[in-house]
């Protein structure tokens, strides 16, 4: 049973120790030696980290087309820009704010949704996310400050001994985020909401018969993956120290669900190398202008070509449902 | 009264570009079960094509055909052009790519997307383009108390016409009934004598035909067209895709003429702003109480 244990404290995703070190230190080196703007596309790429991890709770780990988590991501960043610019809540503090926040707000709209199958399921969570911005440009009670959006965020602090105010500071409060973020989920993955989530994904109507509360789960998995996208809107409008509409279309979405399916379903690796190809890529091919997106957008289809089930699929932990079914003699899982 | 039925009259118009890039999205999701979101993309090429044709094409073409053979020449040539494309990004972006399933060419869809968009953007640039004025004479028709143009007339018209032929073929012809067939079980299809490919080939060349001539009724009706609007009628014509019961076409043209109905009374009675609210909040409510569209049948579980 080689594959049970290709998550440990040894082997990490598969990686050997000494490469998963390698890794590591490139991440600490990188921001001393590369210029601010550099250490910038970094955050960025941690950015669409969290939300791809936050979208993978959705979409990889219970197959739940959701087209409209910038909606969930909005109301993170809008909460701690109108907290924050209002009555002066620190950023800090509004981080788990927000989380709790973009986490109520998709249990309000999910509940009465959850029991939508696939591509229905997909059509009210893009009216939802596109509810949440035309919502935000016509500005209601006077808070979102219409097209707009809300000025003079803060910096996160911790009172006035440290406060996260340079490149630097953003870069490694992001990627602990991440990193914590990583740590809760695998471990959430290996637990039994995790396995819940997975036979939902695979066969409903067998996760139901089997005494998996279908809908309790989903909605579970509707909530996190709303709050994790919450904190990284707080984040996000602290760094940009403004928020408007426009960051949060229906096109972010769609990013998000480019990097899930890109990275592998369900595959946490996979997410980061998703973000880093939508964060890295535009950035990386800004020489060529004009014609970078046309390139960016041919290369998502020679992805799928070559690597449809993602860059780094998940390996599935446990013993191997359709490796019983060969065994068996059947070919078809 | 009368402002209601302006509204309305208003609301067919626009209804009915919906509708008719809802059969688009129908016809290709009910053969591969495949969310097309390049779909709005061939509907701005064939805008920018018609408007090319219009403009540069215009002293050949009105000289010898006049204003309405303009307007026609540049339907005929943005739908051929279409047809062509269609083709194309189906043999390049999703045949390779069925095997592997549904999600992946959700990816690849959006990838096509965003570089037909992007070559729109190359190719004409990224500012607004308008329309010439004046293609159909800009006559105001009375009929009790209520405006029409003859422009929107034209466009009622011809849009029934499309959704009508599209209709007949789909129901009516041989070729129809193999690609109903189709959409109910492709293997089982296959295994009947239809040729599957030809199906899939009939679907990309008439659905981004359908879109490329609505590109052109569009750009003549608001006069100005964008390289990002495909966005915005794509999507509005997914939710009327949706609404109507996905896979179902009487149930697109439907869904789509429902919903520039609804959009336009909501922008008169409610608010223009929240006027998109007022439309995704009726389709949530639609889908809630009828979990498969308004015309959609109650499906079986599979097991």
């Amino acid at each position: 049973m080689e594959h049970t244990k290709t998550i440990g404290y040894d082997r990490f995703f598969g990686l050997k120790q000494s490469t998963l070190f390698i890794v590591l230190g490139v991440f600490f080196i990188y921001p001393f030696i590369v210029n601010n703007y550099y250490i910038d596309v970094a955050f960025f790429f941690g950015i669409y980290a969290l939300l791809g991890l936050s979208l993978n709770i959705v979409l990889g780990e219970v197959g739940l087309f959701d087209l409209g988590h910038a909606g969930f991501y909005a109301i993170g960043a809008y909460t701690t820009a109108i907290l924050n610019t209002k009555f002066g809540i620190p950023i800090l503090v509004l981080l788990p704010v927000s989380a709790l926040a973009a986490g109520f707000f998709a249990y309000i709209v999910c509940s009465p949704i959850i029991h939508l199958r696939g591509d229905y399921l997909c059509i009210v969570t893009i009216g939802i996310g596109e509810i949440v911005r035309i919502a935000l440009i016509n500005n209601p009670f006077d808070l979102t400050g219409g097209p707009n959006g809300v000025f003079g965020i803060d910096f996160p602090s911790l009172g006035s001994l440290f406060v996260i105010d340079s490149s630097i500071k953003y870069y490694f409060l992001i990627w602990i985020v991440v990193a914590l973020s990583i740590f809760g989920l695998i471990r959430l993955q290996q637990s039994r909401i995790g396995r819940a989530w997975n036979c939902i994904r695979e066969d409903e109507v067998a996760a139901g018969s089997s005494g998996i509360d279908v809908r309790y789960y989903k909605l579970l998995a509707f909530v996190l993956g709303a709050a994790l996208a919450g904190i990284a809107g707080n984040l996000y409008a602290s760094k940009l120290m403004c928020v408007s509409p426009e960051s949060f279309t229906f096109w972010e979405s769609c990013l998000m669900f480019c990097i899930v399916l890109i990275g592998g379903m369900g595959s946490i690796p996979g997410v980061l190398i998703g973000a880093a190809f939508i964060s890295l890529f535009p950035e990386i091919f800004r020489p060529f202008a004009m014609y970078r997106m046309l390139v960016f957008g041919t290369v998502m289809i020679l992805m799928m070509m070559f690597r449809p089930g993602g860059v780094w699929p998940r390996k599935r932990g446990g013993v191997e449902f359709k490796s019983i079914l060969a065994r068996i003699g059947r070919k078809d899982g | 009264m009368e402002v209601f039925l302006e509204q309305l009259i208003n609301g067919l118009t626009i209804g009915s570009f919906y509708a008719l890039i809802a059969l688009g999205y129908s016809m290709v999701y009910g053969i591969l079960k495949l969310i097309n979101f390049a779909h709005g993309d061939f509907f701005t090429l064939g805008s920018y094509i018609g408007y090319t044709v219009l403009v540069f094409g215009s002293a050949l073409v009105t000289s010898h055909f006049g204003l309405w053979g303009g307007m026609i020449a540049a339907m005929l040539v943005a739908a051929i052009c279409l047809a062509f494309v269609g083709v194309i990004v189906e043999r390049v972006a999703y045949r390779p790519i069925y095997p592997a399933g549904r999600l992946p060419a959700v990816v690849s869809a959006l990838g096509a997307s965003i570089f037909l968009q992007n070559a729109i953007m190359v190719i004409w640039g990224p500012r607004y383009q308008a329309y010439p004025a004046s293609l159909i004479p800009n006559i105001h028709i009375q009929l009790g108390g209520i405006h029409i143009t003859l422009l929107q007339i034209v466009i009622l018209v011809l849009s029934f016409l499309l959704m009508g032929i599209l209709y007949w073929i789909i129901q009516k012809t041989t070729f129809g009934a193999a690609i109903r067939a189709s959409a109910l079980d492709k293997d089982t299809a296959s295994l009947m004598g239809i040729n599957f490919n030809k199906v899939i080939f009939f679907i990309f060349t008439l659905g981004p035909a359908l879109g490329a001539i609505t590109g052109v009724m569009v750009g003549m009706y608001y006069r100005q067209i964008s390289f990002t609007m495909g966005w915005n009628y794509g999507l509005k014509a997914f939710t009327a895709t949706i609404l109507g019961g996905i896979g179902n076409l009487p149930g697109a043209m439907f869904g789509g003429l429902i919903l520039g109905v609804l959009e336009m009374l909501g922008a008169a009675y409610i608010s223009a702003a929240w006027k998109d609210v007022f439309v995704f909040l009726i389709l949530i409510l639609v889908l809630i109480f009828r979990p498969t569209g308004l015309f959609g049948e109650k499906m079986a579980e599979k097991v």
